[in-house]
């Protein structure tokens, strides 16, 4: 009898996990940077801290269940995991933010479901869902802009460590543009206001286009699929597009959908998270336009001013279902 | 010219060939000790025809064929059989097996062997029991029995026989050797086979980065025949991949080629008929690649049980526990701790590797990267998870059978899941290819007995005896067998019918 070792094929891609997450924190290195140079180096610091804790609980938990920590960490996940947490939370969070969402992301939704490649839900998008509902305050707080010192975020996020941050309450764009709407205003008044940037959310138009660059290297390099990410944002086009169609005064532009909040972001580096998407061609197309009309419709009318975690999480939910649904035809198989 | 087809999924892999592609084969020296395993061959092992101590010549038989898909072993050189029992195979399942062995006596005398005079004044029956006669089997790596193959070519209206000569293993030349060496006996071969089975057309295919059998084939054809060359990439020369290409059909999923008017032979099998029409030689030798680290990497022509372990001394290799030996290609072969095994009719290549630690396999990430590569369009990483899970009617459902163990999958796999290793597993679990190759032996036997039936029946009139019981026996059985395959078709039609009406019991 041939060992599974000893099994057929006897060769091997050099493509690994560790090789594919490591492509996908490269790709979100430009993003990270632009964000990080318009908020501050408090960016930086959330990543760190966020790795720091992902790296503690995954090598804590495996040792736990009894398996060998060194070839899941060196696997990357974790790290990837903590990246999209870091830079979905306000820079300005206070340091048990990010304890308590990564310790959720990675013991509950990922290793309470199985560890890596079982769990249903994206840990990332838990894990911030979680410190959203249990921390509102800090969570919607942001720091004013333009950005300020090291010293002022580490005062923020370490409260004992001294240091003041000029905060805001409620500024990213998104929020702005729906506070402002509900209040009657109309787009064409906003958009005079600062929170409009040249054809997105101001500032995070470029972090949104970075973010789009990275996930063109993902493409290239074979790292995603076309198919997610074309359908999340088809998904925010068209919706944004009917609605920006019916009444231009008070729904803002595809345009200003597509290149705010967490959208490139979630197309690209969140719905393409393998584990927790359909696995099928056709499915992913169903599943990322589900996840782009979810966005537009919790932006517009969510009681959150980003829908992006919550339009994962809840299709993460359909996945199993859709994967069941969009099972290819076999060659010659009628 | 004709026009080409893609097949999905596929790889691009590096050739390798460079290094024996052009290097002239080397004939093998008589080996002390042959092996020769009773069943080299899909079907029943052959049965015994010798006893330890017999002198045997060259192309004797020394093991009679025991059914319709079955053939029988010859002595590949003459000598004396030392003893019959059970020796290390390369077989992916077993270990040891049956085997006869034989002491060359260093003659090499020939039996008594004669040619069949004008093949194309030659009955296609007849053709066909000499081509079985000769232990012809798929030299391609399959070895299915080429004459099973050809009497569904006999029995059926064929629009193209193919004869393939696309080796889409990285490292393997033996094909791309023999036909540069003996052109001649493949297109002679290929018309031989073309006539048996009145094929409407007849294609040989050869990979596009085997130029110069291309055109040492381009200088024998003649407007009978085409010659195709087919874009290299990995499993451009399976069955199914190979008809897709050429044809644009797809072989449904649970038939054969014949049902869309197809035959597809193996070059080295057309040259294999040519040899057994012109000269009535039965398979005693084939061209086998050594390569991979060895000193002088390059084609042998292997004497059939001839061991593996000579074969890489005569290309300068002593085997060391740092390498591995793979026998047949890198992507479907067989790895084997030793090379103390036989070469045997479907063994094409012999590769030695070093052993390279192992990389964990990791849990599946879903990245559905084995999906694209999938030539048989399946969902791998879900045939895995019911594989592992022992959800074997899932596994089903999701076509687990239509899986050709190509590898693509797990080649691509970045977490190193083995997923071969559990498709093998569990289609042994379900029992699911004994099944099929059951079902589809029933259906060739009840071809044979119609079709000696008929002849008896006509002989019979000429006052034969003898054959009443036999045949009486013979209908029974075949009634039976036709009562059953029915019931096996209905049954596979429910199960294939999603919903809740699918049936439990399974076995059938
Ligand atoms: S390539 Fe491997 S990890 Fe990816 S879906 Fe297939 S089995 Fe899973
Ligand atoms: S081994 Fe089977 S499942 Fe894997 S790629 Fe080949 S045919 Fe598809």
């Amino acid at each position: 009898m041939i060992s599974k070792a000893g099994s057929s094929p006897h060769l091997h891609d050099t493509r690994t996990v560790g090789v594919v997450m490591a492509d996908v924190c490269i790709a979100l290195v430009p993003g990270l940077l632009c964000y990080a140079w318009l908020f501050g180096p408090g960016v930086l610091l959330q990543c760190i801290l966020a790795v720091s804790f992902a790296l503690l609980f995954e090598f804590a938990v495996l040792r736990l269940r009894g398996r060998d920590p060194r070839p899941f960490l060196r696997d990357g996940s974790a790290v990837v995991t903590a990246l999209l947490f870091a830079v979905s939370i306000s820079p300005s969070a206070p340091w048990w933010v990010s304890l308590c969402g990564i310790a959720f992301a990675i013991i509950i939704a990922k290793h309470a479901f199985g560890g890596i490649g079982y769990n249903l839900f994206n840990p990332a998008m838990a894990g911030y869902v979680f410190v959203l509902v249990c921390f509102p305050v800090q969570m919607n707080t942001w720091p004013d802009l333009p950005a300020q010192g090291i010293g002022a975020y580490l005062g923020s996020i370490f409260p004992m460590a001294g240091g003041q941050l000029d905060m805001l309450s409620g500024a990213t764009p998104l929020d702005e543009l729906k506070t402002r709407l509900e209040m009657m205003e109309m787009v064409s008044e906003i958009k005079t206001a600062s929170v409009y940037g040249y054809f997105g959310g101001a500032g995070w138009e470029w972090i949104n286009a970075l973010f789009l660059l990275g996930g063109i290297y993902m493409l290239a390099r074979g790292v995603i699929k076309w198919h997610i990410p074309a359908a999340v944002l088809a998904g925010i086009l068209i919706v944004s597009a009917a609605f920006y169609l019916y009444d231009a005064e008070t729904y803002a532009s595809p345009l200003f959908h597509l290149f705010s909040g967490g959208a490139m972001l979630c197309a690209f580096f969140i719905a393409t998270d393998p584990v927790t998407a359909s696995t099928t061609g056709r499915g992913r197309l169903v599943y990322g336009a589900m996840i782009g009309i979810l966005i537009y419709l919790m932006r517009q009318w969510g009681a959150f001013p980003d829908g992006v975690a919550f339009a994962v999480l809840l299709a993460n939910i359909f996945v199993p279902l859709i994967d069941l649904l969009t099972r290819p035809r076999a060659f010659g198989e009628t | 010219m004709r026009e080409l087809h893609d097949f999905p999924g596929g790889l691009l892999l590096e050739p390798h060939k460079e290094v024996t592609d052009q290097k002239m084969s080397i004939l093998h020296p008589l080996p002390e000790r042959m092996f020769l395993p009773l069943q080299q061959h899909i079907g029943q092992p052959a049965e015994p025809a010798v006893q330890v101590g017999d002198r045997v010549l060259k192309g004797q038989i020394i093991a009679r064929s025991s059914g319709y898909v079955s053939v029988p072993v010859h002595a590949s050189t003459s000598g004396k059989i030392t003893d019959i029992g059970n020796y290390p195979v390369p077989h992916p399942t077993i270990s040891e097996a049956p085997c006869i062995v034989l002491e060359p006596d260093g003659n090499d005398a020939w039996f008594d062997i004669k040619p069949t005079e004008e093949y194309d004044r030659t009955e296609p029956a007849k053709l066909q029991e000499l081509i079985r006669d000769c232990g012809i089997v798929g030299l391609g790596g399959a070895g299915f029995p080429a004459h099973v193959k050809l009497m569904e070519g006999i029995e059926n209206a064929v629009d193209t026989l193919i004869i393939n000569g696309v080796e889409c293993e990285p490292h393997i030349t033996c094909d791309d050797r023999l036909i540069q060496e003996k052109a001649s006996y493949v297109v002679s071969g290929a018309r031989m086979i073309r006539h048996a089975v009145q094929a409407r057309h007849c294609v040989i295919a050869v990979e596009d980065d085997m130029q110069l059998a291309y055109d040492a084939l381009a200088e024998l054809v003649d407007d009978d025949l085409e010659l195709v060359m087919v874009p290299t990439r990995y499993p451009a020369g399976g069955e199914k991949q190979l008809i897709r290409t050429l044809t644009g059909k797809d072989v449904p999923s649970d038939g054969l080629p014949i049902h869309i008017g197809i035959v597809i032979h193996n070059v080295a099998t057309a040259a294999a008929v040519y040899r057994a029409v012109t000269r009535g030689e039965p398979i005693v030798s084939r061209y086998v690649t050594v390569a991979g680290r060895v000193d002088n990497p390059v084609n042998l022509q292997v004497l059939i049980g001839t061991p593996v372990e000579d074969c890489l001394a005569t290309c300068g290799y002593r085997h060391s526990e740092d390498n591995k030996v793979i026998i047949g290609g890198p992507m479907m072969g067989l790895r084997v701790t030793s090379p103390n095994m036989p070469v045997i009719k479907t063994t094409n290549c012999i590769i030695i590797e070093k052993n390279a630690p192992a990389y964990p396999e990791m849990p599946c990430i879903r990245c559905g990267d084995c999906a694209d590569v999938c030539p048989a369009e399946l969902l791998p990483q879900q045939l895995y998870w019911f594989a592992k899970s022992a959800d074997y009617d899932q596994a089903r459902e999701y076509r687990l059978a239509d899986c050709i163990e190509c590898g693509c999958c797990a080649y691509v796999c970045p977490s190193r899941i083995p997923l071969v290793h559990y498709y093998r597993h569990a289609k042994a679990q379900i029992g699911l290819e004994q099944q099929r190759s059951h079902e589809a032996d029933q259906a060739r036997q009840r071809y044979t007995r119609k079709i000696a039936r008929e002849k008896e029946e006509a002989a019979g009139k000429t006052g034969k005896t003898g054959a009443g019981a036999d045949r009486d026996q013979d209908t029974r059985a075949a009634k039976q067998a036709y009562v059953e395959e029915a019931l096996a078709r209905t049954r596979t039609k429910r199960r294939d019918r999603p919903g809740p009406a699918r049936q439990t019991e399974d076995s059938g």
